[in-house]
């Protein structure tokens, strides 16, 4: 399973069905670069990956199998470009890939994208949902909370460590003062961060599966758009810094931190 | 008239600084800001009564309070909460409040706001390398970044009312397992030293802590640092795979700017540089940069600060 040691480990013991989901974004590659023109971002030219934080769920989500039993559906909600992220988790060996979408839909804002998925959740009977802790793009975070509440199911977000249990999960959640070992029972909705398992590399039998395999499409109601995206702008340029040569330049440093900028 | 209600911040039972700014930002917002303090008592809610610009202060006291779960925070909070904009700390746990707290009122969540200006509300997107901006069209939470807004001064007295809420707690803390180290947290502080892979061994940090310690500061470090050394926990890492900090500065020692470091830390308000290569690309986004090596830089840094600061 490949356990890094930085973490807590994992353990299982009964085998009770679970059904699992773990929901995958397509987002531009961490190290790509973005671009506004006119006045919005140009992604045409950004080569598109699945989001970081989602390998850790899709893992998370494939360990609960191996240790409780049950099915993965990896879900992802986009148009037809986005199936390459679940081809990829199915190279990875989920069971069944779903697609949320409809063609009336254009850009979804949360409150649209969290319906749609939490719709989508509740009909395929789904009891333990796994996503990364935010998506590349937006670095929001708000999904899983989101869908979590909607589905009124327990969540635990940015979880840290994870053992699975016979009617739930314990997640190690950070807090101010330290780590929170939270049991959650199940239904809920765990988002993950990195560094508790190492996300797996699919084979070559996987991959040709993946190339086979069926997307299943799903739509659902979506409640209207509440914000308006006015436009995409560059970040805000600041002032060319200063270079000092040498460590007898620190003192300088010191006093234009105390003197102009006013932080120490 | 517009009411923004502002859910308050609090540490271990007590008011975070930062929900003073969470006023500012709400007085930009509408024209008339309720804060809501989740507690086990009303304690806090007394404090937050003396933030200036506030013309109500709701206790929403709660057992479920007593550690963050999410589904009861959100059930106790909603009912105390009249409707409006929900302001919320772009923390940890505020940014994942006011996706509950949206979701539950079927309204949009708007995170790591950075700006309001009329009705405009600006948020980073890709990690900071753009920016969205936005209107709202109805209610909506929002978080807004610390460091974003001026805290709202005191000398107000609004009146505090207090709400006793039971909701069930979703998942149950079976056990709290202490920092290691007693220092500050990065996604806490207002002033940041992190460390990356030049500072060659994970024992050399102990010069970043003497001066964290002198500064007030958290220890940060890069990926490569945390990835090489053992000692150098995840916590500590500033960046994509990291935290995302904000604050009032930053000092970085033998990282090279990488373009997912500078994802956690390019809105800080100043950046300090050391490094020994004049071409790293920390330079290119440093305010104030030293090209030297740590060895040669730190122990002068030090002597400095301790001289200015005690
Ligand atoms: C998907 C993804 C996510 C990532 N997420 C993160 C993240 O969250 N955070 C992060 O930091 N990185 C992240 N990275 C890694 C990132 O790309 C860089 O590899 C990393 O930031 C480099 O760390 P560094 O600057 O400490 O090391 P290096 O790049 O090795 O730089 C070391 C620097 O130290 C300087 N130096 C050496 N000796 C001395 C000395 N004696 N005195 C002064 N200076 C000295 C060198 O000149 C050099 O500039 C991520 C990468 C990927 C692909």
């Amino acid at each position: 399973m490949g356990f890094q040691s930085k973490g807590c480990t994992l353990r299982g013991t009964g085998d009770k069905m679970t059904e699992i989901a773990v929901l995958v974004k397509r987002v531009p590659d961490t190290n790509a670069q973005i671009l506004v023109s006119g006045d919005r971002v140009d992604l045409s030219a950004v080569k598109w990956v699945m989001s970081p934080y989602d390998e850790f769920a899709l893992e998370a989500a494939m360990l609960h199998k191996e240790a409780k039993g049950g099915n993965v559906t990896a879900i992802t909600l986009g148009n037809a470009d986005c199936d390459k992220v679940l081809k990829d988790a199915k190279a990875v060996g989920v069971d069944r890939i779903i697609r949320v979408w409809d063609d009336s839909w254009s850009e979804l804002d949360s409150n649209q994208a969290q319906s749609a998925l939490a719709n989508v959740i509740r009909d395929l009977g789904i009891n333990i949902v796994y996503c990364g802790k935010s998506a590349a793009d937006t670095g929001a975070g708000s999904t899983g909370p989101g869908v979590a509440e909607r589905l009124g199911w327990a969540s635990a977000s940015n979880i840290i460590g994870l053992e699975f249990e016979d009617t739930g999960v314990e997640a190690m959640v950070p807090a101010a003062t330290g780590n929170a070992r939270t049991g959650v029972s199940l239904p809920a909705v765990i988002s993950c961060d990195k560094g508790f398992c190492k996300p797996r590399k699919p084979n070559v039998k996987g991959i040709m599966m993946a190339k086979r395999a069926q997307v299943e499409v799903m739509s659902s109601d979506i409640p209207s758009s509440s914000v308006n995206i006015i436009s995409h702008s560059p970040p805000p340029k600041k002032a060319p810094g200063q270079t000092f040569e040498g460590a007898s330049e620190v003192p300088r440093v010191v006093a234009a931190l105390r003197n102009d900028a006013n932080v120490i | 008239m517009s009411e923004t209600i502002v859910i308050a911040e609090t540490r271990d039972g007590e008011l975070h600084p930062v929900t003073a700014e969470l006023v500012s930002a709400a007085n930009n917002l509408g024209d008339s800001t309720t804060i809501v303090v989740p507690s086990t008592n009303d304690a806090a809610a007394n404090s937050a009564s003396s933030i200036a610009g506030v013309s109500k202060v709701i206790a929403c006291v709660g057992d479920c309070f007593a550690a963050y779960d999410a589904a009861s925070w959100a059930e106790a909070i909603d009912s105390c909460a009249p409707s409006g904009v929900i302001v919320c700390a772009a923390s940890q746990n505020g940014k994942d409040l006011a996706s509950r707290l949206a979701a539950r009122r079927s309204i949009s969540v708007v995170q790591d706001v950075v700006g309001i200006d009329g009705g405009t509300l600006t948020q980073p997107i890709y990690s900071g390398k753009a920016m969205q901006n936005l209107s709202l069209n109805g209610d909506a939470a929002i978080s807004v970044r610390a460091n974003t807004f001026a805290a709202a001064g005191d000398g107000g007295s609004a009146e505090v009312s207090v709400m006793n809420q039971s909701a069930d707690v979703a998942t149950a803390v079976r056990e709290m397992i202490a920092k290691a180290s007693e220092r500050l947290d990065v996604a806490e502080a207002d002033i940041i030293i992190s460390g990356g892979r030049g500072m060659q061994d994970p024992a050399n940090f102990a010069n970043l802590e003497r001066l964290a310690d002198t500064l007030g500061a958290a220890v940060g470090a890069s990926r490569a640092a945390v990835d090489t050394w053992e000692e150098i926990p995840h916590s500590m890492q500033v960046g994509q795979t990291g935290k995302t900090v904000n604050p009032s500065l930053y000092i970085a020692v033998g990282i090279s700017g990488a373009i997912q470091h500078l994802a956690g830390m390019r809105t800080s308000k100043y950046i300090v540089a050391i490094n020994k290569d004049p071409e790293a690309p920390i330079f290119k986004h440093a305010d104030y940069g030293i090209v030297s090596t740590w060895e040669d830089a730190l122990p002068v840094l030090e002597a400095e600060l301790k001289a200015l600061l005690g």
